[in-house]
């Protein structure tokens, strides 16, 4: 997997409470059997109008914004279906970083799966950037846990193994498959118990 | 000190545990039983076959086709290119692995969280872990059972295992019953509680659903109430087993069976219970007495009213909160309501009876009690999607898929079908649905299609006048 340290950039902002995963990367196309190829139907209703053409009120089509990588949005981000295609797309699209005071939490245990860092931030600290980052530059820091943005830093949580993952690109199914001892241990713990 | 139900359950799955990891150790939790379908596990087999990796456990693994099936002729070719890829690939997967399939012309085939509890894998105690988020449904039976990325689908395959930080414990009391309520069922029960706890109050949480409320109700009601604990934003819900539990358990055919399982039963009895209230991290109460039928009015679950009442102000629903406003007015616009209207004025287009929220076979008596005699508006297009073949076996053994086609509905194969959409059966733009099924998100049924979550009961009432009713004026 792709490593993430740090991040220098300024956010594009979505200023919506609940975005839930059905909008992130609409049903239609979840019939892929790859995972890649999803950046261009991101957000796709409010991206396009029935035509294909381009719907310009919506921020991801606004050009002051293209290229960015950080997302600024509300609460509860990725609310609702547990599909990982919503975080492809992001990746897919060029987001590294979501900021936003909460995050819902299968979308946020996939984001690490991917190299995307989602920080939570205290809502008045998201109001914050929402007011500085249209012009400002976001600098996101993962190892010292800091986000700072016109001279003010506001620290994250984030667990260790969450940080580790993403810090060193690691492959979690391989460091798993090393405790491969503990499960078969496990295992027969339980067939032993099986019969009580 | 005493421990809750989900305690109990997480403890008897760590298999490792990191120490001393700053801001929570997470755990390797060992997963009974994995539950795949066609549309969250291609890439994950994938991932698998790339690495040259095994499926640690396909005795444990279990798989059916369900999201993208058609629900017309399935003697016919799945016309849709990319669904039909999809299945073969499900196909050719548990072949080269060796898992049970449920294919989509199994007698067994149906909505995951349909089949699992019916063919007897769901039990108590359990961990239950699938590509899908209301994977929640299984904690009806007391079994941690929680929706996970593709991701971790593949983790899951490799190694038997999920990395955890424990989520938190949230019990939900609920006091009075809904027992000899005519036209109250266990959807408005669940909708009540996401208007109240929001559709974040459950973040980070595994939610205990406990009392009178919940004791009194079947397991197909159970189901219904686990099943939406994730439109709460928890990661699971649960419900300790009881008699009404194991009965259901008892003769399910890849459940224990004979002496096995009623000892089995009785370890259950000793074990599977929540030592005391206090050990809780939250308590809500929600009292039932004054409990009634609900409908959503907006674009997530928590935007639900009384069916005697209107639809809200955004100011009314926001109660100062500024961006809940903002979703509010925009929610507003995207359905196409107004204000102040009442919720009983609003007319719909369509009728959808499925889901794995309510297809079950209690669902469709339910629904069916009602339309005897009866027929659907002739502005009204009204479809039932049984969850499962045998729920649609069992249902036209009853003759309940008679009264259902004699009212004018469409009666469909089993499946997904349009909770979400992503087979043909589509709201067009701008149609406006009453459905049983568990999201109303903008475009869930279809691009621009409005959705209102509903009970069986409130769907079939709304089938038959065009519009919402007080069903509770029918009995």
């Amino acid at each position: 997997m792709k490593s993430f340290k740090f991040i220098c950039d300024k956010a594009i902002p979505l200023d919506m409470v609940n975005v839930d995963t059905d909008q992130i990367i609409p049903k239609q196309f979840l019939k892929m059997v790859k995972k890649e190829g999803y950046g261009e139907f991101l957000f796709y209703n409010w991206r396009y109008q029935n035509d294909g053409t381009l719907l310009t009120d919506f921020v991801l089509n606004d050009k002051r914004y293209s290229g960015r990588r950080i997302l600024l949005t509300r609460d509860n981000f990725g609310s609702g279906s547990s599909r990982e295609h919503a975080v492809w797309a992001l990746r897919d699209f060029g987001i590294t970083v979501l900021i936003a005071p909460s995050f819902a939490d299968i979308f946020y245990n996939n984001c690490f799966k991917n190299g995307i860092l989602p920080v939570q931030l205290e809502r008045q600290n998201v109001e914050f950037l929402f007011k500085n980052s249209e012009n400002e530059d976001i600098v996101v820091d993962l190892d010292k846990q800091k986000v700072v943005c016109c001279d003010h830093s506001f620290s994250f949580l984030i667990n260790e193994f969450h940080k580790r993952m993403l810090m060193q690109g690691l492959d979690e199914i391989g460091l798993t498959l090393e405790l491969e001892s503990a499960i078969v241990d496990y295992e027969s713990k339980r067939r032993n118990h099986s019969s009580a | 000190m005493g421990r809750t139900l989900f305690d109990k359950i997480w403890d008897s799955h760590v298999v490792f545990q990191e120490k001393d990891a700053p801001n929570g150790n997470p755990s390797l939790i060992y997963v009974d039983c994995h539950l795949i379908h066609e549309v969250t596990s291609p890439q994950a087999f994938a991932g698998l076959k790339q690495h040259g990796r095994k499926v640690r456990r396909p005795d444990l693994t279990f798989a059916t086709m369900d999201h993208n099936v058609p629900t017309t002729n399935r003697s016919l070719p799945v016309i849709d290119g990319d669904s039909s890829i999809q299945m073969h690939t499900l196909r050719e997967n548990c072949t080269e692995f060796g898992i049970t399939l449920f294919d989509m012309l199994s007698p067994q085939q149906g909505i995951v969280h349909v089949i699992g509890p019916e063919l007897g894998l769901t039990l108590p105690g359990k961990t239950i872990v699938c590509g899908d988020s209301h994977t929640s449904t299984h904690g009806a039976f007391g079994a941690f059972a929680l929706g996970i990325g593709t991701s971790d689908v593949e983790h899951v395959l490799a190694t038997q295992c999920l990395w955890m930080h424990k989520p938190k414990s949230l019990s939900i009391k609920f006091t009075g019953t809904i027992n000899n309520r005519p036209g109250i069922s266990a959807k408005d029960i669940i909708l009540s509680t996401i208007r109240h706890i929001g559709i974040s109050g459950g973040i980070g949480s595994v939610i205990e659903y406990t009392g009178e409320g919940i004791s009194t109700l079947s397991m197909d009601q159970r189901m219904t109430i686990c099943n939406m604990s994730i439109e709460g934003g928890a990661r699971a819900g649960l419900i300790a087993p009881d008699e009404v539990t194991f009965d259901y358990i008892r003769g399910r055919p890849l459940a224990p069976s004979g002496e096995e399982l009623e000892k089995t039963i009785e370890y259950w009895k000793s074990f599977l219970a929540t030592d005391s209230e206090t050990c809780h991290d939250k308590s809500v109460n929600m009292d039932l007495s004054r409990l009634v039928p609900q409908v959503s009015w907006g674009t997530n679950p928590s935007m639900v009213v009384d069916v005697t009442e209107n639809i809200p102000y955004p100011e009314e629903f926001a109660d100062g909160n500024v961006e809940q406003e903002k979703s509010a007015r925009r929610a507003l616009e995207y359905m196409d309501l107004k204000p102040g209207v009442p919720i009983t004025e609003i007319d719909i287009d369509r009728v959808f009876i499925g889901s794995c929220t309510n297809a079950r076979l209690e669902d469709l008596m339910d629904a069916s009690k009602l339309l005897e005699g009866r027929t659907v508006s002739s502005r009204v297009n009204a479809m039932v999607v049984p969850g499962s073949q045998s729920v649609k076996r069992a249902a036209e053994v009853r003759g309940i898929d008679r009264i259902f086609k004699d009212a004018g509905f469409d009666w469909r194969e089993s499946g997904c079908s349009m909770c979400l959409g992503m087979n043909p059966d589509v709201l067009a733009p701008k149609q406006r649905c009453a459905s049983t099924s568990n999201r109303n998100f903008e475009g869930r049924q279809g691009v621009g299609g409005r959705t209102h979550l509903v009970s069986p009961i409130m769907a079939a009432a709304a089938a038959v006048e065009g519009r919402f009713v007080d069903v509770r004026e029918w009995f």
